[in-house]
């Protein structure tokens, strides 16, 4: 199989881009530094295509699809920003704002948060929907960490790097629908939970503020994430 | 050119709004010259006037008492801003919201009070089932977010505002600056 076999060209906003075969079009809009928007994804992970603000219009394709999550093909032509999907991601923004506390202002993760940032970024000044105010609790059982569900925007980021750089499994999600939260172990308190090896790869990875560091207090929180492209990259070199 | 009417309006907030309006500092003498102060918290009149051009609101519709304001305030004025995180997004009051208003009143007044306990029946405006941003109870035209929005926030709209122009706040303020 020749080189050119693995080549694939495409347009990104009208920009003439090529790639890797079998790479995602968020992979090459990244290395052309066209920038997508997303909550879930993160470099180092698996894709879950969770939180679907990294939709994008393909010529010819009835459907809005991932860019996480679709890998190029030969001849694409893809629009990652549209009125109609600057739009939804607006929309997706507010719902996950009504459906949590977030409460940027008293928020640990104030000034460092990705979803706060992605409401500037989107240009939101106020909810068109109606805030849920749903009651939600708060878990500080463990020694150095604290789980708020209020803050938790169930990117799942948290239950990935766990289960695959960690390796042990701590976090998961439960229930359905609108009722689903973030566990660890078999939904017990944190500070019990036997599997949990304190970490905190969870709290870091995290976008908002539903992960902390204990003893951090309103805009203290600043996550760090060099370690992943690291750890990621290393075992990749040891396979 | 005549001076536009200017009103400041303190519903469930800290006044921290207020606190960071006062912080324009010498740029208030400049807005002086253009606007007339005509209701707020700031200045000593009792009644809300009519006809006021522009009015900044503070705060989340909680109580009764804030949601006869408000109705009364929009009624009375031509561009209504909601002007601070309380305001926009109910924001801290709101944190109750998820309890029932009896628990509430019970924690505020009976559990957490030494010296004659007691809801109170009289004096104190009884509150809504919610706390309440202010455009889901009445239509507002100008949304500056920020828990306080700076002074420079703050001028940058008013002055927009007083052009005639509409503020492009998105690159100046967000929820909980």
């Amino acid at each position: 199989m020749s080189s050119t076999d693995h080549v694939k060209t495409l347009k990104i906003d009208g920009r003439d881009c090529s790639a890797r075969a079998g790479e995602t079009i968020l992979d090459v809009a990244r290395e052309n530094n066209i920038p997508i928007l997303r909550l879930c994804e993160l470099e180092g992970l698996s894709t879950v295509g969770a939180c679907r603000l990294c939709l994008v219009e393909i010529k010819g394709a009835r459907k809005l699809l991932p860019a996480c999550a679709t890998a190029v093909d030969e001849g694409m032509e893809v629009t990652t920003n549209s009125e109609r999907l600057q739009s939804y991601r607006r929309m997706i923004v507010e719902m996950l704002f009504t459906e949590g506390n977030h409460v940027c202002s008293v928020c640990v993760s104030n000034g460092h948060c990705e979803l706060q940032a992605m409401a500037q970024t989107l240009g939101i000044t106020h909810m068109h929907l109606p805030y849920r105010y749903p009651k939600k609790q708060v878990d500080a059982s463990h020694e150095r960490f604290v789980l708020d569900h209020n803050r938790c925007i169930l990117c799942t980021r948290c239950v990935r790097v766990c289960d695959e750089i960690e390796g042990a499994h701590t976090w998961d999600v439960m229930g359905r629908g609108i009722d689903s939260k973030v566990i660890t172990d078999l939904n017990q308190p944190w500070g019990s939970s036997e599997s949990c090896t304190g970490c905190g790869k969870c709290v870091h990875v995290c976008p908002t503020g539903a992960l902390f560091e204990k003893g951090r207090s309103v805009a203290e929180m600043e996550k760090r994430r060099q370690f992943l492209p690291y750890l990621t990259l290393m075992r990749e070199e040891r396979q | 050119m005549s001076k536009k009417k200017l009103a400041t309006v303190w519903l469930d907030g800290c006044s921290g709004c207020h606190m960071s309006f006062l912080d324009m500092d010498e740029r208030l003498i400049d807005l002086a010259d253009k606007v007339d102060l005509v209701y707020s918290p700031l200045v000593d009149r009792k009644d809300f006037p009519p006809d006021v051009d522009i009015a900044l609101v503070e705060g989340a519709v909680s109580s009764e008492e804030d949601l006869h304001k408000i109705q009364l305030v929009r009624s009375r004025t031509r561009l209504l801003v909601s002007f601070g995180d309380c305001a926009v997004t109910a924001n801290v009051p709101a944190m109750r919201n998820p309890f029932p208003v009896q628990a509430v009143y019970r924690r505020a007044y009976e559990e957490n009070v030494t010296l004659t306990p007691g809801i109170p029946d009289q004096v104190i405006p009884r509150l809504l089932p919610f706390a309440r941003p202010v455009h889901e109870v009445v239509n507002v035209d100008v949304f500056v977010p920020g828990c306080p929005p700076s002074a420079d926030t703050i001028y940058y709209a008013l002055t927009e505002l007083l052009e005639g122009r509409r503020p492009e706040l998105s690159a100046k303020t967000r929820f909980g600056a």
